[in-house]
């Protein structure tokens, strides 16, 4: 049976030479080559890959915020001329990853361990891992990319208002409206500048630019009103943070 | 600066230890001699404390004025003028304290000479110490001074080394013309051949070195070509500028660096075909260079784009002309432009 592989690089000589490795592989079939990280997104969906060759540098989105886009993603292996946190990330987490120019003999033992480790759980988790650990890296620590129907788009940290829990994804509430992302709370609790950021309630992180004032609420509660009049919980362990860190 | 060795507490306890040392041992002197104790003790407590202040004048000046090696017999003559002021005020205070008592006055007279030489001696191992506490602690300051500044060359050093090096473009430089090797061997030959002419260029050229616009484009054009292999259709540049201004002079390798940032910051940030522009005039006595390139002013903010390229060739154009005005940038819609200026001499 054969397998579907999708190459993702923003250089075409780079696509050319994937292709030409794979010729050897008569059991695989390049379903698409994409030049950057939202036709990725697209040809993923559509073609439900057993491998993609992921390039790191891209335009828009780089290769991991493409991955963060994808429930379930497939098998990947990471190709970079060079770029240190992201192999810095490689090694932590023992993930090969191919290092342009890399020969066929490097291709083949790439590959070889890719059949190895198929429908194994551990590289799934290890890959998983792998994007948590990169998120906290600039320039991802900057932005965030979110999926919306058909469309991708990248949000500034500063331009979020607020992050609200919402089951198993998080709410990201920007003028336009809120986003979903697959992340967790905590998860942003680490990535976003605490400076800029306070985790105020359980389920919810507020950007201090964005306050105005923190009025009481109930008893022992407070709630936080935002330049657009949105109001955000504040538990009883919230406020004291918000008050420590906007010197009240 | 250097501290004062009275500012350190070790110093001060083991200076006014010695002292007490010195006061008892004059007073049990002077009854040995035969003096009534109250005689004894007024006179080694003016003698005495009129030699510590000497002793704190004297730490203080070192702190501020340190002879040179060769004028250390400046140290001499202070000493002696310092001891000659001691005993002269000692002896008018004792004088008039003890106007009546002439078998003091005379024990005083007789003493005179053997004060007069403690005290000179006593001075000249305060000064003996001082100078060489100071002198230590000069010469640690020049240590880690040494150490900052080498530091700091080596760091700069590194970083230059790693600039001229470009690994990221250098190693899918290489991908390129690995892939271009087995499709397109003619290509992958030329390929390596401007790849070998900029890294020359790149070595080859000093950082203070000054070239005509005709050659610092002929270098930037390799380098365009090369990413033009890379990036295939989604870059196209366009070059205008007139020839009269090809004897215009700047500084090596400047353009390069702002060009790379206008081709990354265009690539990167939109997936579409990009075109990026230089344009050099001249304008009163300045060579102007203007490059633009497309941007999305949704997900970047402009401040990104001033990156760390920029920042060098703002730092270069400082050191050479002591202006911070000759690197300016402005987004506008969806296009960024970056202006230079070179003041020709």
């Amino acid at each position: 049976m054969s397998s579907k592989v999708i190459i993702i690089d923003d250089e075409p000589l780079a696509r050319s030479i994937v292709i030409e490795y794979i010729q050897n592989f008569p059991d695989l079939v390049v379903s698409q080559v994409c030049s950057n990280g939202y036709e990725g997104v697209k040809a993923i969906q559509q073609y439900k890959p057993d491998l993609i060759i992921l390039d790191i540098q891209m335009p828009k989105i780089n290769g991991f915020e493409m991955l963060e886009l994808i429930e379930n993603p497939p098998a990947v292996i990471f190709a970079t001329a060079f770029d240190e946190y992201a192999i810095k990330a490689f090694e932590a987490h023992a993930i090969d990853y191919l290092l342009k120019p890399f020969n066929q003999d490097r291709f083949e033992k790439a590959i070889k361990k890719w059949r190895e480790q198929k429908n194994s759980s551990a590289v799934e988790k290890q890959t998983k891992q792998l994007l948590d650990d990169v998120a906290l890296t600039a320039p991802q620590n900057q932005r965030i990319v979110i999926k919306d129907g058909s469309k991708i788009k990248i949000i500034p940290i500063q331009d979020v208002f607020y992050l609200e829990a919402a089951d198993d994804f998080v709410k990201v509430f920007t003028k336009e409206g809120y986003f979903l992302k697959n992340k967790t709370m905590s998860h942003f609790e680490q990535v976003l500048d605490p400076s800029q950021f306070v985790r105020s309630h359980r389920s919810y992180i507020v950007n201090l630019q964005q306050i105005t004032r923190i009025d009481p609420y109930e008893k022992d509660n407070h709630v936080a009103i935002l330049r657009s009049g949105a109001k955000v919980p504040v538990s009883r362990t919230g406020y004291p943070k918000l008050k420590s860190i906007l010197g009240l | 600066m250097a501290t004062s060795p009275l500012s350190v507490k070790r110093f001060r306890i083991i200076f006014g230890f010695s002292w007490l040392i010195i006061i008892i041992d004059h007073i049990f002197l002077l009854r040995w001699f035969g003096l009534s104790w109250q005689t004894a003790i007024i006179d080694s407590a003016i003698n005495d404390v009129l030699l510590i202040l000497a002793c704190m004048l004297v730490i203080m000046m070192l702190h501020y004025y340190l002879p040179q090696k060769e004028k250390y017999f400046h140290l001499f003559t202070w000493c002696i003028l310092i001891t000659v002021i001691v005993i002269l005020v000692t002896k008018v205070i004792l004088k008039n304290i003890f106007a009546n008592d002439d078998e003091y006055i005379i024990f005083f007279n007789r003493s005179i000479w053997i004060r007069s030489s403690f005290d000179f001696l006593l001075l000249g191992c305060i000064i003996l110490i001082s100078v060489i506490w100071y002198n230590w602690q000069e010469q640690n300051e020049q240590e880690v001074r040494k150490q900052d500044a080498e530091k700091l060359s080596k760091e700069a050093e590194l970083f230059k080394l790693r600039q001229q090096l470009q690994p990221h473009f250098l190693f899918n430089s290489l991908n390129s013309i690995n892939a271009l090797i087995g499709s397109r061997p003619e290509e992958a030959r030329k390929m390596v051949q401007q790849l070998s002419d900029f890294l020359r260029g790149t070595i080859k050229k000093e950082e203070h070195q000054w070239v005509t616009l005709k050659e610092e484009l002929q270098y930037l054009q390799l380098y365009l070509d090369i990413e033009k292999v890379r990036f295939g259709h989604r870059l196209s540049t366009v070059i205008g500028y007139d020839a009269a201004l090809d004897e215009l002079k700047l500084p090596a390798l400047l353009l390069q660096p702002v060009m790379e940032n206008a081709i990354k910051f265009g690539l990167y940030d939109t997936v579409d075909e990009i075109e990026i522009s230089l344009k050099a005039l001249k304008e009163e006595n300045n060579l102007v260079i203007t490059v633009t390139n497309p941007f999305d002013p949704e997900t970047s903010t402009p401040r990104q784009g001033t990156g760390f390229g920029l920042q060098s060739v703002q730092r270069r154009l400082y050191l050479l002309f002591a202006r911070n005005d000759l690197v300016s940038t402005e987004a506008k819609e969806n296009i960024f432009t970056t202006t230079i200026k070179i003041p020709q001499a």
